[in-house]
């Protein structure tokens, strides 16, 4: 067994440096001979560096991007045969034991001017390989900029005295890491830590909040909207100029009010503290609104005193004020029931979160048209579901299918929503 | 009762508390510390800096004796000297206070909220505190238990007139005449031979078998030699017993089974420090604890998220600069920078005479984690500037691995070798190897030169000696 050092050879046009571009090989690879090791770019052209030899490569002498001088040696590959290896170079056993290398290369470094591929380069196989478990030497200020960086310092390989880790070696591992990436499939194994503040601490307070405190209970029902859908169609095609678009929710808002005449203690706060549920007489809608920040919350107030167009006009001007960040305190609290949608993105059915201390939430799922029998012929009608929850320990499951029921009869025949008693 | 919030609130205003809140004010985060005594604890007020100036003016007073003795090799002689020692303490306090303001000056500087009197934990979140002007609650995000640490009393020699606290050794009006100390540990020999350089008849009263018994012995042989030659007894393996019944001496059982009567004016006991984990209501929070200290991570994190601690508080070695520099990380980690616990050594300095540092693992220590080792020890007899300074007792001593030469620890022992720490301690975080210690020109003439040499001398090529 030998060694062999492959050299940077002269890639003509009378250059003293290239610059390094690709390596095609990795330490621990076979190679054949002409097996293409790496390519130097020059100012003119790129030359392919081909292995004189077969064997395993043992070290590689430069990064991609450093400028290797003409005659530096690039490559070793550990070879079957005797090596090109001279007496002189091979490190003497009692010197330097650590260092190998270093003495000669350096001597040579020294005498080229320029484009020296750096002392990292020549260092790289001083570096001693660390036992499993021991822990890696480098100073405070190195050892702070890795975890900074997010650098596991177990991983980074130290090229100083004793394997100590440099500021130099922290640089070749951050440039390392995108090109191994690019290679193929890396494990990554960095974990960023996200502080949880604001809104978002505040929304997951209120969520662990409301899922460990109430047991829910959750019912799905299909609801035809194709009468209220043309209602709605003709509504806004003929509307006056000084009222909103109509969408679905203030009809299910008003549908709401109605379901809740007939059973207003779904319309609660349950103070399971004290064991009290407030019944409240008015109707304040809470609109689950998506903003940029994160979910917000704002009330519509005394929807049980608002018209069709006022609780349109109303939910509009709440939801553009979560949105810019301009609604008032109080225009996000005090609700007494939930509505949440999430519009186009409403999918088949949800399980949603009671909005704590409530005892009931109403979830719009999207519309779409499906087929249904209508006795003789499947039809296509515009169909939507609701998912709502309820607060299992006041609400029992009856009492909400029944609500739900009624919300869907008023949905399906919309006329009766505007039907007094 | 009022209230106030902020995002970072410290308990205690020792040097691990107030540099926490200084680091986190520097930081803009909203902070108040808490403090029922003075600002700077321990360490600035009853401990590290008082006793450093009753040492010193202990080691002038000597000096000027010896002088008057003519027992110096300088040709010397001076009038005997005379001590007033309510101006030594006037003298000692007036450096606490200047230090307590300057606190005072850089706490406010870094806007944070002081609040003097005792807190308890209502809560992880919540604190009351007892002002003079009534209660005051604080709720804070984030809170710091940096309570720190107080003498432990021995339920056989109660503290009182005549047995008596570190703390209570820095506040005597007079030099007692004979001064018996319990405990032969770094505070108990510090004191004890200031007070026999100020014309105590001291006896050191030790259980173990030797004197500072967490060093080897070859680092505190120079301290135990100088003991004798300052007429300080030392009886080592000795079990203090009580006071007799007068109160005018300490009953102490010797190695050998026998009873000595000691007359004593004064009692020292420094037999160790223990936390401060009572009156705070720590069990209002019930943290998972580590014998008595608080468990902590090595981001100082309690087992309550939002509730760290750090200082004396959380274990050994109780040191004002452990403290400060888990303060320091702390108030990073809260600002959301990425921090952990990774030195690699807490220097340990007793201020005797002669001085003893320890920096890193001892060879013992080192030999246990580590197969082979090298030690380089230099004598300060071979040391230039030592001679110079007519006081040659003592080296310093260099551990590192065999295999790569990574100095794993320095000992130094020796008159003025505490200022030496700094280097040590520099060389162990910096991962020095023998190599680069022996690497370095060391000016000449001084002490620090022994480090050098104790490097070259683990290589195998001292010079000097």
């Amino acid at each position: 067994m030998g060694e062999y050092v492959i050299k940077l050879p002269d890639v003509g046009e009378g250059v003293a440096e290239a610059e390094l571009v690709e390596w095609h090989v990795k330490v621990g690879d076979l190679v054949r001979e002409d097996t293409v090791l790496a390519a130097v770019m020059t100012d003119k052209a790129t030359v392919e560096i081909p292995s004189p030899s077969d064997g395993e490569v043992i070290w590689l002498g430069a990064e991609v991007g450093d400028r290797v001088p003409i005659g530096s040696p690039v490559v070793r590959l550990k070879i079957a045969g005797e090596g090109n290896v001279t007496e002189s170079e091979e490190p003497r056993p009692a010197a330097g034991k650590a260092e190998p290398e270093a003495t000669p290369e350096r001597t040579k470094a020294a005498s080229k001017p320029v484009g020296i591929p750096t002392t990292r380069a020549i260092a790289a196989p001083a570096a001693v390989p660390r036992p499993e478990g021991e822990k890696p030497i480098a100073s405070p200020a190195v050892r702070q900029r890795a975890r900074e960086a997010g650098i596991d310092l177990r991983q980074v390989s130290g090229s100083g005295p004793a394997g100590r880790i440099t500021h130099e070696d922290i640089d070749v591992f951050l440039t390392r890491a995108p090109q191994t990436a690019r290679a193929g499939l890396v494990r990554k194994t960095l974990v960023e830590d996200i502080k949880i503040a604001g809104l978002r601490r505040r929304i997951a307070e209120k969520m662990s909040l409301s899922k460990s405190r109430i047991p829910h209970i959750t019912y799905v029902e299909e609801v035809d909207v194709t009468t209220l859908e043309e209602l709605r169609g003709s509504l806004n095609k003929d509307k006056r100029t000084d009222r909103p678009r109509l969408t679905l929710l203030p009809f299910l808002m008003r549908a709401m009010v109605k379901a809740i005449d007939e059973q207003p203690q779904l319309n609660a706060i349950f103070d399971d503290e004290a064991g009290t549920v407030h019944q409240h007489g008015a109707v304040h809608i809470g609109i689950a609104t998506q903003t940029r920040n994160g979910l917000m919350v704002p009330v519509v107030k005394h929807a049980e005193a608002r018209d069709l167009w006022d609780c349109a006009a109303e939910v509009n001007r709440l939801a553009e004020a979560a949105r810019e960040g301009t609604a008032m305190r109080e225009e996000l609290f005090g609700s007494t029931i939930t509505i949440t949608s999430l519009g186009a993105m409403g999918g088949v059915a949800t399980t949603p979160v009671i909005n704590h201390p409530e005892v009931a939430i109403i979830g719009v799922n999207k519309m779409m048209i499906r087929p249904l029998w209508d006795g003789t012929n499947f039809v296509p009608r515009k169909v939507m579901n609701l998912s709502s929850s309820f607060d299992h320990r006041v609400i029992d499951g009856w009492d909400a299918a029944v609500f739900v029921q009624r919300i869907k009869a008023l949905l399906e025949t919309p006329a009766l929503i505007f039907v007094d008693g | 009762m009022k209230e106030i919030s902020c995002k970072l609130l410290v308990i205690g205003a020792g040097p691990g508390g107030y540099v926490c809140a200084i680091r986190a004010g520097q930081l803009g985060i909203d902070t108040a510390i808490v403090e029922a005594g003075k600002l700077g604890g321990t360490c600035l007020n009853v401990g590290c800096i008082p006793s450093k100036a009753i040492i010193h003016a202990a080691e002038e007073y000597e000096s000027v004796a010896r002088f008057a003795a003519a027992k110096n090799p300088f040709g010397i002689t001076a009038g005997a000297p005379s001590l007033d020692f309510r101006q030594t303490l006037e003298w000692k306090d007036g450096i606490v206070s200047r230090l307590n303001s300057g606190v005072a000056g850089l706490l406010k500087k870094a806007k944070v909220k002081t609040v003097p009197g005792w807190a308890t934990f209502r809560d992880g979140k919540t604190v009351a505190v007892e002002t003079e002007t009534g209660t005051q609650l604080i709720r804070a995000e984030t809170v710091v238990i940096a309570t720190g640490s107080a003498p432990v009393e021995l339920p056989f020699l109660k503290f009182g007139d005549t047995v008596i606290s570190s703390t209570d050794a820095l506040a005597l009006d007079e030099v007692p005449a004979r001064l018996a100390v319990v405990g032969g540990g770094y505070i108990g020999l510090e004191l004890g031979i200031a007070f026999a350089k100020l014309g105590s008849k001291v006896t050191v009263v030790e259980a173990l078998p030797r004197i500072l018994a967490s060093y080897d012995a070859e680092l505190t042989r120079p301290v135990a030699k100088r003991l004798g030659e300052l007429g300080i007894v030392a009886m080592t393996g000795a079990k203090a017993k009580g006071l007799s019944a007068k109160g005018d001496a300490l009953l102490v059982e010797d190695s050998a089974g026998n009873d000595h009567k000691i007359p004593a004016d004064k009692v020292l006991v420094t037999v160790g420090r223990r936390p401060v984990t009572e009156g705070w209501g720590l069990e209002e929070i019930d943290l998972t604890m580590a014998g008595p200290f608080i468990h902590i991570d090595d981001q100082c994190r309690t087992s309550m998220r939002g509730v760290y601690a750090i200082g004396d508080v959380t274990g050994e070695p109780m040191l004002a600069h452990r403290a400060m520099a888990q303060g320091e990380m702390v108030a990073e980690i809260v600002a959301g920078h990425k921090r952990a616990w990774d030195k690699r050594c807490i220097p340990a300095i007793c201020f005797t005479d002669p001085e003893v540092v320890s920096v890193g693992q001892s060879p013992d220590e080192a030999k246990s984690t580590n197969p082979e080792i090298k030690v380089g020890l230099f004598p300060f007899q071979a040391n230039g500037r030592a001679m110079t300074k007519a006081d040659e007792d003592g080296f310093i001593r260099v551990v590192a691995r065999a295999d790569n030469h990574v100095v794993l620890g320095v000992q130094a022992v020796g008159k003025g070798v505490s200022e030496l720490s700094t280097a040590f301690g520099l060389a162990i975080e910096m991962g020095a190897r023998l190599e680069d210690v022996a690497g370095t020109i060391h000016a000449h003439p001084t002490q620090g030169e022994g480090f050098q040499e104790a490097a070259l001398k683990a290589l195998g090529h001292a010079l000097h000696i």
